[in-house]
């Protein structure tokens, strides 16, 4: 019965991602308008956008070739499987082990290859311009990444996301290390999910994309998947900075049906702050040329080691 | 642990038997084997007034030996097979002899060789056929095999230099198979030199280590007592020696030279398993013979890894040839298992024997996944030559329509490669970054400072080669083609697919079934740091656990089931209710389709951003303008400069001056018999002087 019953609270958890993914995005969107005093679309606008591009054809380039065809496949697939293994609503999931933060890492840079690809297949040269920024971007930011996952495995004696969650509860207590990893992980959220200032989610067409001119090729249920999947790598992203720095509310593992549904809601509205704060700091700053961007990620990447550096010296900072 | 001891299983029935009648010794089998490749060599020359018949049996013949010696090699590993017991021919020094033998450390390193010279052989078996001058490929090629075997297979420090010289002069012979390019022999002649030097650095290595008594047997080696300063000194000459065969910076120069010039299964062997033979001649002395470690050394070993993986891939990034690209890649794979080999000395200085084990294991593990897909990626980089007959990535394009097969096993090198789950190259470098979250524990301030910066530099490598192998890969294979040679080339034939398949195969084996490889390495763990990795049983756990359930834990076939069922089910989902019309037309391009493939991203302008940010730094690169005077209508030009900083620090000045004298002494060669005489007189009195003093 115990079995059956992790089972179904990790099979939760995908559909939870999955479906909250979109509605993120619509928060971002609708936070973002507000701001700028702008009524802004509809909450759900994501899922209409998502219903219409699947509903349409697919106008493939003609010289599209199978990969063209499969990555956006590829792509969710991998940032799904990433997805649901971090912890949203509750620790200790069933298949919580099959990957810890490294291999989640590991997972998005999987998908980031597959995109770069498909980006190149078509031979234009929009693709190829978003395809090397991208991966002149993911240099940087994933050295970033691994030296923040160093950080708190080094604090929490684990890369599992469900211990290190445990952990932050149980052993709460302000580092110098945990906030240089906060730091360099936010920086490299809004460079992997092309935020600005390094991308603006918003436009077509710039000289400065880098996500959409990879995407530029692709249309109808392709285009939808891989909307999809960026949707849930942001979702990804909040979730994971909630998970490690703010775990309060997780369902501890074995819990019963009310610890979940608390869970969930804390989830929700961690993800509405994370939602808010993000747009918050959306607007109030420009983007960036792509040339300062490396620096913001050398940034990221010199806070991440000297908090690995600090925790080499001592365990106590 | 103890129960997993050295062949701890080997208890099957009749292994005691057969192991004193002495016939079926694995390492007879093995020597057995080494021999038919050195027969097929000297043979090879009759037959190659026939290519076409020559070459079949040539390669069959040579795969089917080596598929011998990776079985035999395989069984010892797993301690199926008695490898109790050497061999000691009446060959080498005469008091000497040559001694053989097979320890878990050689047969591990026999699996890795003789994995890739199996497969190499299958893929030669169709690759070979388009080969011009046969005759100054075939001889040599089972002679190459032979001196790699006969390396490792060895247990004294003459038969291991006989081999090692063996190989590398096997494997100039074969960089000199097209020796009517220029290219081609500037490196033929920079491998030479370096070779020689190399040889000679472990010549001095070993010379130290035998001692004024001369024990050349490792088995004796290995117990010496020496003085304090002299293995620090091995150290060096290790490195310098075996470094500088495997591609150590700043060692490396003459690797991108050398392994692209020699045909495409030949670069497969050197880059893929020459340079794990040079692995395990750094092993073999720094682990097992030369005695207990220091823990400067780790420091040593371990620097210099880092910046061999990052040096090796920015070199690879900025690379437009695809085979010198596989190379640079080497040169940085090269680095990522010297990071754990440097680890792994760390840990053992300090007796922390379980991360010892789990470094160790990963070097182990890296070095036989790289065999793999560097093995793959230079299969396809040879099916793409043949088809094309280039090996600028920058004259090619949309290879994936003409070369479907080739293309889909070469994009699964390419992930293998990246270092990206779900495929083997993957596990390594988690084994290693595992490894590295321990290491806060070493005692050693220095190491405290150098280890983050090495997992910095080993995160930065792994992020970099994704973005060569997408430049890579997306030049030469996806896009439009950029010459009429890549607008029409053909699929290559079965043999050289089936190679590649086989290949790819196993690393996804190697990566959705790590443990098995962990329990494998499990054996040599034990002889070089006196520790294994903990059991990884496939069933129940089905993940990788290197230290504790708690800490971390990586399954591979269970991230590759997710990803199939998620991609199952979104597939289904969208062919269930989307709509299933694809239309064709022309590609959109923001509206400005352009018909020219010359408007494609160049392989030039993929890497121009990485070159901008690192470049400065890393090869102090700048870019030249040249603006014409006003009036003047000629065009504007641009240059990127890019220097070689090893090359320019530290080789152009000893070559230059090794060429300078070399002029002076010239004008010996032109003196009268008077002034040789002479000479002679005075050498003849130098050398009595220096006995003198000495007595």
């Amino acid at each position: 019965m115990g079995m059956i019953r992790d089972l179904a609270i990790q099979g939760a958890q995908m559909v939870f991602v999955l479906v909250l993914a979109p509605l993120l995005l619509g928060l971002t969107r609708k936070f973002k308008a507000r701001m700028l005093d702008r009524v802004g679309p509809p909450l759900l606008q994501p899922y209409r956008d998502l219903a219409k591009l699947v509903r349409k054809d697919v106008v493939l380039a003609e010289n599209a070739s199978w990969l063209f065809r499969t990555a956006p496949y590829m792509i969710f697939a991998a940032t799904w499987v990433a997805a649901a293994l971090v912890p949203t609503f509750a620790t200790g999931l069933q298949f919580s082990w099959t990957a810890d933060l490294i291999a989640i890492t590991a997972l998005l840079a999987s998908a980031r290859f597959f995109l770069a690809l498909a980006g190149m297949d078509i031979g234009t040269a929009f693709g190829g311009i978003g395809a090397s920024r991208e991966m002149l971007f993911a240099s940087l930011a994933e050295p970033a990444m691994i030296m923040m996952v160093f950080v708190v495995a080094l604090v929490a004696g684990s890369t599992q996301l469900s211990f290190v969650a445990n952990f932050m509860l149980t052993h709460v207590s302000l580092r110098v290390s945990l906030g240089m990893a906060l730091v360099a992980l936010v920086i490299v959220a809004l460079a992997e999910n092309a935020r600005i200032p390094v991308d603006n989610p918003a436009t077509h067409l710039e000289l400065t994309m880098v996500h959409e001119a990879m995407v530029l090729e692709y249309s109808g249920r392709h285009l939808a998947v891989i909307e999809l999947a960026a949707a849930l790598k942001l979702l990804l992203y909040v979730s994971l900075i909630a998970c490690v720095f703010v775990p309060w509310g997780l369902a501890p593992p074995h819990s019963g049906f009310w610890p979940l549904v608390v869970g969930a809601v804390t989830h929700l509205a961690k993800i509405t702050i994370g939602a808010f704060l993000l747009v918050f700091f959306e607007t109030s700053i420009a983007k960036m040329r792509v040339f300062r961007v490396p620096e913001l990620l050398g940034s990221a990447l010199m806070l991440g080691f000297l908090g690995t550096l600090l925790l080499f010296v001592s365990r106590s900072f | 642990m103890g129960d997993r001891g050295i062949g701890a299983e080997t208890a099957c029935a009749g292994g005691a038997d057969t192991a004193d009648e002495g016939v079926f010794m694995p390492v007879v089998v093995a020597l057995g084997s080494v021999a038919v490749l050195i027969l097929v060599a000297i043979a090879a020359p009759l037959a190659s007034r026939r290519p076409a018949i020559a070459t079949p049996v040539v390669y069959g013949t040579s795969g089917l030996a080596a598929l011998v010696l990776f079985v035999t090699a395989l069984a010892a590993l797993l301690g199926h097979l008695d490898v109790a017991g050497e061999v000691v021919l009446p060959l080498g020094l005469p008091w000497v002899g040559a001694h053989f033998r097979i320890d878990p450390l050689s047969a591990f390193f026999l699996v890795v060789v003789d994995l890739g010279a199996a497969t190499a052989s299958l893929y030669a078996l169709g690759y070979g056929a388009h080969e011009d001058h046969p005759e100054r490929v075939l001889p040599f090629y089972p002679a190459f095999l032979a001196g790699m075997n006969l390396v490792i297979l060895s247990a004294d420090a003459f038969s291991f230099l006989v081999g090692w010289e063996f190989m590398s002069l096997a494997s100039w012979a074969l960089v000199m198979a097209h020796h009517h390019e220029e290219e081609n022999r500037r490196a033929g002649y920079v491998y030479l030199v370096m070779a020689s030097f190399g040889t000679l650095m472990l010549l001095l290595a070993f010379g130290l280590m035998a001692g004024p008594d001369g024990v050349y047997a490792f088995a004796e080696m290995g117990n010496r007592v020496r003085e304090p300063w002299l293995p620090g000194l091995v150290l060096v000459l290790a490195l310098l020696g075996a470094g500088s065969k495997a591609g150590l910076v700043p060692l490396h120069v003459w690797l991108p030279l050398a392994h692209p010039a020699a045909p495409s299964h030949v670069s497969a062997l050197m880059s893929g398993v020459m340079t794990k033979v040079a692995v395990y001649g750094f092993v073999r002395i720094v682990f097992d013979l030369v005695g207990e470690p220091v823990w400067w050394w780790s420091a040593v070993v371990m620097g210099l890894g880092a910046l061999t993986a990052v040096l090796g891939v920015l070199h690879a990034i900025l690379e437009r040839d695809f085979k010198r690209l596989l190379a640079y890649s080497t040169v940085e794979n090269i680095g990522i298992v010297f990071i754990g080999l440097g680890l792994a000395l760390a840990f053992r200085t300090n007796e922390m024997a379980g991360p010892a084990a789990l470094a160790v294991t990963a070097a182990l593990f890296h070095a036989l996944n790289h065999s793999l897909f560097k093995g793959l990626m230079f299969f396809g980089a040879g099916a793409v030559l043949t088809a094309t007959g280039e090996r600028d990535i920058e004259k090619l394009g949309g290879l994936i329509h003409r070369l479907p097969v080739t293309a889909f096993f070469v994009l699964g090198g390419a992930v293998a490669i990246s270092a990206l789950p779900p495929l083997n190259g993957f596990v390594s470098e988690w084994m290693i970054f595992q490894a590295i979250l321990l290491s806060p524990d070493l005692p050693q301030w220095a190491l405290k400072f150098m280890v983050p910066a090495v997992g910095a530099a080993l995160a930065f490598s792994a992020a970099l080669a994704g973005a060569c192998f997408v430049r890579a890969y997306g030049v030469a294979f996806l896009g439009r083609p950029r010459s009429a040679a890549a607008a029409e080339a053909r699929e290559v034939d079965i043999l050289s697919r089936t190679a590649m398949a086989l290949l790819l195969g196993l690393c996804l084996l190697a990566g959705i079934v790590p443990g098995l490889v962990i329990d494998a390495a499990s054996s040599v763990a034990i002889q070089l740091v006196g520790h294994d990795m903990p059991p990884q049983p496939l069933f129940p756990s089905l993940s990788i656990v290197p230290v504790s359930e708690g800490r971390s834990s990586y399954s591979g076939m269970l991230v590759f089931i997710f990803i199939l069922i998620s991609s199952g089910l979104v597939i289904w989902a969208i062919h269930r209710f989307a709509s299933k019309t694809i239309r064709r037309g022309p590609a959109w391009d923001c509206g400005f389709p352009d018909a020219s493939p010359a408007t494609q991203y160049t392989a030039d302008s993929f890497a121009m951003p990485i070159r901008r940010v690192f470049g400065p730094v890393a090869f102090g690169s700048y870019i030249e303008r040249w603006m014409p005077p006003p009036g003047d209508p000629s065009p504007a030009r641009l240059k990127v400069v890019r220097h070689d900083l090893p090359w320019e620090i530290l080789y152009a000045p000893i070559s230059g001056r090794v060429s300078r004298l070399a002029e002076r002494l010239n004008t010996l060669q032109f003196l009268s018999i008077r002034s040789y005489l002479s000479l002679v007189f005075a050498a003849l009195v130098g050398l009595l002087v220096v006995v003198a003093i000495w007595a």
